[in-house]
């Protein structure tokens, strides 16, 4: 019996690898993002990030789904604190989702596309692909805005965290095709911002880190339970094996 | 229901006895629990039975939860599940639940369907079974495909498209089927509300009715297992019953008490997903499906949910649209077949000739890496090429089987009488 056993088991682990094998090049979707390394976890910077989303993007960017109160309950802050520090529109209310600044028509006209809400972008793109975007910004004469990026190509959002990071140019290869624009090489920081590479990078992953929160509000929820569910799980399955073993006695 | 034997041979007093002479369900319990005997020796691929109901009924309760939150309606699906996702306290919770369980029930699923491959569960007297088995795969296909379109995201959207204009390659009807799957004239409000009536009402009836039918075939003529020695036809007698199969030992307590370990690791797996990794890294939600749908901006890759992508990959190597379609479709038909083309008397691997083993393998293989190339962006040409060579090895298999039987080539292994695990 052990001999026909053996190669099912095999065969078994070889069909678990593949599966395992092809969600793991799934869930990489963009190659050569550097890791965002997001502290989903971290309230300090949740809290950064907060302030940092309410300074630079919500003017253009609303978060429609997320509201104030709920934000105030998950970073640990007051309704003071945040209709005072984090809410600089004159309708914000407390129980209200986070809205922008600018109307859609008027970002429309501005930008030639309204700036998209973000309350999901950290899912549908990925929080690496939001971190990378975010510092990727280089100095573009030919674009409108003066700036391009390397992530997303022609983006129309201009590099509002220039003043953080400064200005990067770009170092041009060779074009792919002919008639086709040169391809960026490496981007090269060539007029310092307020804060050190090391600190922007840090700041971008506080504001990665708060559109993760704020694409999922419940991750802070599900991670704190999930711990208790898998112990309890675990005490089950115990519980359950003895049983097992208790009533088999009689049949082995 | 007459037929079933009084437990204890005297009428029961009592409420119970009022009941069981009009209703016999008491009995009627029993004997599909305490007195249905199952073989001793099912192993590891026995758990995924008993753990697709666990699924079924997870799916169900789950799914009238959602219901009392969902909006069918094109203008408000996505911002409803959303309101789930934060505003419906322990929304995320259910939510996660009916998602993840989703691509539960297919993992649970393709493990069960295999077992029936490798052990021969599909083979005389248990045709019928299989066969069910196979409507309710097919039932299940169409319930994901049509829960996955109610959250009005773009892979929902984009996904139903091209699904649904799959019909548009029949000749001649095509077009019309298609407008009349879809309700108008493109996928719209339409579409999403009838999609939520066949997802909550229409197919789970069915789906129930033929779980139902099933468990009835599989208790007629009673449970395969791993020797695929029928007990039934072994001598008689345990220390339950005198008439019962010597290798036979009562589902209750003996596999209620196996299962619920079994529950227990499937739920410990479940629950990590669901608390740590809900989108099993855009695999169970797919990133695209996080943007609300925009007939309008194509997404980069329209890619099927996981459990659709070997079907997905050959429908894509295929040049031909319709022929694609036929192919794809023939790829579930021949499984409905398995019971005919396979003539072997042998049903388990363990006594089955070698070159079994190594097409089921083959086969296996096939179909996992179908899904893997399925699953990508399809641009690749070698990839291409691979993936038809896979669909040849996939439909390969069953020609495979039927010649190796029918002609007698294979050479298998003496069948032993009683499962080898007896006493």
């Amino acid at each position: 019996m052990t001999k026909a056993r053996f190669p099912m088991r095999r065969f078994t682990s070889l069909l678990f690898g593949l599966v395992v094998s092809a969600s793991v090049s799934a869930a990489g979707g963009h190659e050569g993002l550097a890791p965002a390394n997001t502290q989903v976890a971290n309230k300090a910077m949740l809290q950064r990030g907060a302030a940092m989303y309410m300074n630079y993007c919500a003017g253009c960017h609303s978060l429609k789904y997320l509201r104030y109160s709920r934000m105030a309950e998950d970073l640990g802050l007051t309704e003071e604190q945040v209709m005072e520090n984090l809410a600089f529109s004159d309708t914000a209310k407390f129980g209200e989702t986070i809205n922008a600044a600018m109307t859609p028509k008027d970002g429309a006209a501005f930008f030639g596309k309204a700036p998209p809400d973000l309350s999901l972008s950290a899912r549908s793109r990925g929080v690496d692909w939001v971190y990378n975007y975010l510092k990727s910004f280089y100095v573009d004469p030919t674009s409108a805005t003066g700036w391009n990026n390397t992530i997303l190509a022609n983006a129309s959002m201009p590099h509002v965290l220039w003043e953080l990071q400064g200005s990067q140019s770009a170092h041009y290869g060779e074009a792919k095709e002919a008639g086709a624009s040169p391809a960026v090489e490496s981007l090269e920081l060539t007029t310092p911002g307020l804060l050190s590479p090391a600190e922007y990078d840090a700041a971008v992953r506080d504001l990665v880190t708060f559109l993760e929160y704020a694409a999922e509000p419940a991750i802070l929820q599900r991670q704190a339970i999930g711990v208790w569910v898998l112990l309890y799980l675990a005490l089950f399955t115990l519980i359950a094996w003895l049983l097992k073993q208790e009533y088999w006695k009689d049949v082995h | 229901m007459a037929g079933y034997p009084n437990p204890n041979g005297a009428p029961q007093k009592g409420l119970v006895g009022w009941i069981e002479e009009r209703l016999p369900v008491f009995s009627f319990m029993k004997a599909h629990t305490s007195e249905y005997y199952a073989p001793k020796n099912f192993n590891f691929w026995y758990y995924f039975g008993s753990l697709a109901l666990l699924v079924l009924v997870n799916q169900i309760v789950t799914g009238i939860w959602l219901t009392m939150h969902f909006k069918p309606s094109a203008a408000e699906a996505f911002n409803s599940v959303e309101y789930i996702m934060r505003d419906v306290p322990w929304g995320w919770q259910i939510r996660y639940m009916h998602a993840v369980g989703a691509s539960m029930f297919f993992i649970v699923v393709y493990l069960h369907m295999f077992r029936g491959l490798m052990y021969g569960s599909y083979k005389k007297p248990r045709e019928l079974l299989w066969v069910i088995g196979m409507f309710i795969y097919l039932a299940l296909m169409a319930e994901a495909f049509m829960g996955y379109v109610l959250p009005w995201g773009q892979m929902s959207g984009w996904g139903a498209q091209v699904i649904i204009s799959l019909f548009g390659a029949i000749p001649g009807i095509g077009e019309g089927l298609v407008e009349f799957i879809r309700g108008d004239y493109l996928i719209s409000d339409a579409t999403l509300n009838r999609f939520f009536a066949l997802h909550v009402i229409a197919l789970p009836l069915v789906l129930l009715l033929l779980v139902v039918l099933h468990l009835g075939a599989l208790h007629q003529v009673g449970s395969n297992n791993p020797d695929g020695v029928e007990i039934k036809k072994g001598p008689k007698g345990n220390r339950w019953s005198p008439e019962a199969p010597a290798d036979g030992i009562p589902f209750h307590p003996y596999y209620t008490v196996k299962d619920l370990l079994g529950v227990g690791f499937f739920l410990m797996f479940a629950a990590f997903i669901i608390f740590f990794e809900p989108t099993f890294g855009g695999l169970f939600l797919e990133k695209d499906n996080f943007v609300p749908y925009d007939p309008l901006v194509t997404p980069e890759h329209i890619v099927p949910v996981w459990y659709f992508t070997p079907y997905y990959a050959m429908l894509r190597v295929v040049p031909d649209k319709l022929l694609g379609v036929i192919v794809m479709f023939s790829a579930i038909a021949l499984l409905f077949l398995l019971p005919w083309l396979d003539r072997s008397p042998v049903k388990s691997w363990r006594y089955r000739g070698t070159a079994f083993k190594v097409a089921l393998g083959i086969f296996a293989l096939s179909f996992v890496w179908l899904g893997k190339i399925g699953g990508g962006p399809g641009t690749d040409p070698v990839e291409t090429q691979i993936g038809r060579l896979l669909t040849v090895l996939y439909f390969g298999y069953f020609v495979f089987l039927f010649v190796y039987t029918h002609f007698g080539f294979e050479k298998s292994k003496p069948v032993p009488d009683r499962v080898t695990t007896h006493d």
